[in-house]
């Protein structure tokens, strides 16, 4: 039942337009893999899914579900379903004619709509309310209706657009690892939008990166999270984020305030000018003693206590403080012991954990 | 009467408005305010009623009392009038080419305003600017202007002294104002309906008809209350177009009863109660979506 889908360098163009809103896109999704889309807002994440569902013209290349060029065929022929952000629950229709709504239009007989209208209710705990009207439900049960509309459908391929934005915070945590562990019991092929990293983190088998339309990388989310392809990646994915920043190098060395950090061989090789952007995660960084090789000196400015972990926002110290990408470095730090507001602290980047990158293309640099 | 009450409405507008500004309840207005207040709308009323009322009561009266000098609310009622307009007059027939016309209008409408509507919401078209600014233009020209070259037209389709030319000429001023309403409140209806719609299996038709439409019943509402209005009360078309007595519309007919010099109250009178009644019922049927559906279709039109 589960099926491939294939992105053939699709692209698409708004009419007016001249930049395309996804660039020859090529992706391939496994059978029952669970695909998250990430990136920040108008990055074509959205765009790419609804080529997907055939709501979005194809300007080029091609689509596959399957061995099935679905390219050019109507919504309906490509045996989809979809979860929108806002649900899309037909208001005039109870819950159960909502689930059932594809299967009556393709004209399945009644009393076997009603056993899978049943069985999807059941699995999403949504048995009591089947006869209610969608505005009579709270926000996460219209979120199980959607869930459950798209299931009754048994399709080849579903399709998820944001649909946890419009859930509370903790309710969202908890749905994402429903949605997650019904996919993988149900194991069918899933394309998720979404632009929270931490939602691709956690869902997704593998999650794919767009900026500006262009795909940045595709991985698991280890691969993502411990060799990012570029700048825009390494910042993306991980929360806190990576501390990035662009220093000068020489003699093998790179000046972050007043350490001197050495870069490997290969790096340096690889350097064209006296440049570098390198960029460290909060947790590679370990608090050590004045005067240790390597060890860069920062001011706490801030420490956020999560009982855990504990985060230190601090400030560079020397003159580099203005090439670091954001204000702050981060640093995760031993919870319950926390560096007070104005302490200075040297913190060194634990080995091998260093990420470089070109300062004008952003491609990483191999770091060995 | 109405001078008693009018001097009482300076006071109370400045009163009123000063209340407001500080959120006052009902409980603590002043009485004074509260009386100017009352007496205020207590005369918007009867000015607003008095016509009518005096239409229905002296519809029940006597000929010789209908224009009698004295000011009598009840002088010998009796359905006589009534009984006199429905027997012996064309008053009947005109009521059933009324309820012809006025129909024909309305389903017409409604079908033709919704179609194009949706389509002016939904889809992109070459023309779709053009079209919708013709509908609005067509809006500016007033009915006076109109009637001489529909005319002309009408006699060149040989539809004059018929009732379908009442049908297209209503059909001219109510469609394309209840276009743009309907277009108005189809854009208040989440586009992702129509997607999911088409995820779901239908096609275009399937999708306005099943999932947007009955959405739309306010609108829907809105559109039928005016579309039959348009034509139910409507003369100035109905002189001009209309000729045999047989085939003239309420409106037109009662003019019938007006002979060069003297009304005949006697028959005008129950005649315009009957005419009221049809359109009452519409209202009481239409009304309770009328102000939904005329703002939604506005705020975001």
């Amino acid at each position: 039942m589960s099926t491939t889908v294939t992105f053939d360098s699709a692209t698409r163009i708004y009419p007016g337009s001249t930049v395309p809103a996804v660039d020859s896109l090529d992706l391939e999704i496994d059978e029952g893999e669970f695909l998250v889309l990430v990136g920040p807002s108008g990055c074509g994440k959205s765009t790419s899914l609804r080529m997907l569902a055939g709501l979005e013209d194809v300007s080029s290349g091609r689509i596959l579900i399957g061995d099935r060029d679905v390219t050019h065929l109507r919504p309906k022929e490509r045996d989809i379903a979809m979860v929108f952000q806002n649900y899309a629950l037909y208001p005039h229709m109870s819950v159960a004619e909502n689930m059932g709504f594809a299967l009556k239009i393709a004209g399945v007989h009644k009393s076997e709509i009603e056993t899978r209208v049943r069985e999807a209710a059941k699995i999403l705990d949504l048995e009591p309310y089947l006869e209610r009207k969608p505005k009579a439900l709270s926000g996460g049960q219209r979120q199980r209706v959607a869930m459950g509309r798209a299931i009754v459908r048994q399709p080849q391929v579903f399709l998820m657009d944001e649909p946890l934005s419009n859930l509370d915070a903790k309710l969202r945590v908890s749905t994402r690892t429903q949605i997650a562990s019904l996919q993988r019991r149900l194991g069918i092929t899933t394309v998720y939008v979404t632009h929270d990293q931490v939602e691709a983190m956690t869902m997704g088998d593998r999650v794919a990166v767009l900026k500006d339309g262009l795909l940045q990388q595709v991985g698991t989310p280890l691969d993502l999270y411990d060799k990012p392809a570029n700048m825009f990646v390494a910042g993306f994915i991980g929360s806190p984020s990576m501390n990035i920043g662009t220093f000068t190098v020489s003699g093998g060395h790179a000046h972050i305030g007043s350490a001197e950090v050495a870069l490997p061989r290969v790096t340096t090789d690889a350097l064209s000018g006296g440049e570098i952007t390198l960029g460290f995660r909060p947790e590679t960084l370990e608090a050590v003693a004045e005067g240790t090789a390597g060890a860069i000196e920062v001011e706490a400015l801030v420490a956020e206590e999560l009982g855990s972990d504990a985060f230190l926002y601090a400030s560079l110290l020397g003159s580099d403080s203005e090439r670091l990408s954001s204000e702050h470095i981060v640093a995760r730090v031993a919870p319950r012991a926390v560096p007070q507001k104005g302490e200075k602290v040297w913190l060194r980047i634990a080995e091998g954990q260093l990420h470089a990158f070109d300062p004008t293309t952003g491609a990483v640099l191999p770091t060995g | 009467m109405a001078t008693v009450v009018v001097p009482e409405q300076a006071p109370t507008g400045a009163d009123r408005g000063v209340g407001r500004g500080r959120g006052r309840g009902r409980e603590d207005r002043s009485l004074l305010a509260s009386v100017g207040l009352h007496a205020t709308l207590l005369a918007c009323v009867f000015i607003a009623l008095f016509p009518v009322v005096w239409v229905l009561l002296s519809s029940f009266k006597p000929q010789y009392a209908i224009q009698s000098t004295k000011i009598q609310l009840f002088v010998d009622p009796s359905f006589d009038n009534y009984r006199h307009v429905l027997m012996d007059t064309s008053f009947p027939r005109w009521f059933l080419n009324s309820v012809i016309v006025a129909a024909f209008t309305m389903v017409i409408g409604i079908s033709m305003s919704a179609t194009a509507g949706y389509a002016m919401s939904r889809f992109n078209f070459p023309g779709r600017r053009g079209l919708m600014w013709v509908f609005l233009v067509t809006q500016m020209f007033p009915v006076a202007i109109l009637i001489v070259p529909i005319y002309t037209i009408m006699s060149k389709l040989h539809l004059i002294d018929t009732l379908p030319s009442l049908v297209i000429a209503y059909c001219t001023v109510a469609v394309p104002f209840c276009a743009w309403m309907m277009r108005g409140y189809f854009d208040t209806i989440p586009k992702e309906l129509d997607e999911a719609a088409a995820l779901d299996g239908l096609g275009p038709f399937g999708t306005f008809w099943r999932v947007v439409l009955p959405l739309a019943r306010p609108g829907l509402a809105v559109t039928a209350f005016y579309t039959f209005l348009t034509a139910w009360g409507e003369v100035a078309y109905a002189i001009a177009f209309i000729s045999s007595d047989k085939k003239l519309t309420m409106g037109a007919g009662l003019q019938q009863f007006v002979p060069q010099f003297n009304p005949q109250w006697d028959l005008l009178t129950p005649g315009a109660v009957i005419i009221m009644i049809p359109a009452a019922i519409v209202f009481f049927f239409a009304q309770k979506h009328l102000v939904a559906g005329l703002t939604a279709g506005g705020t975001k039109g």
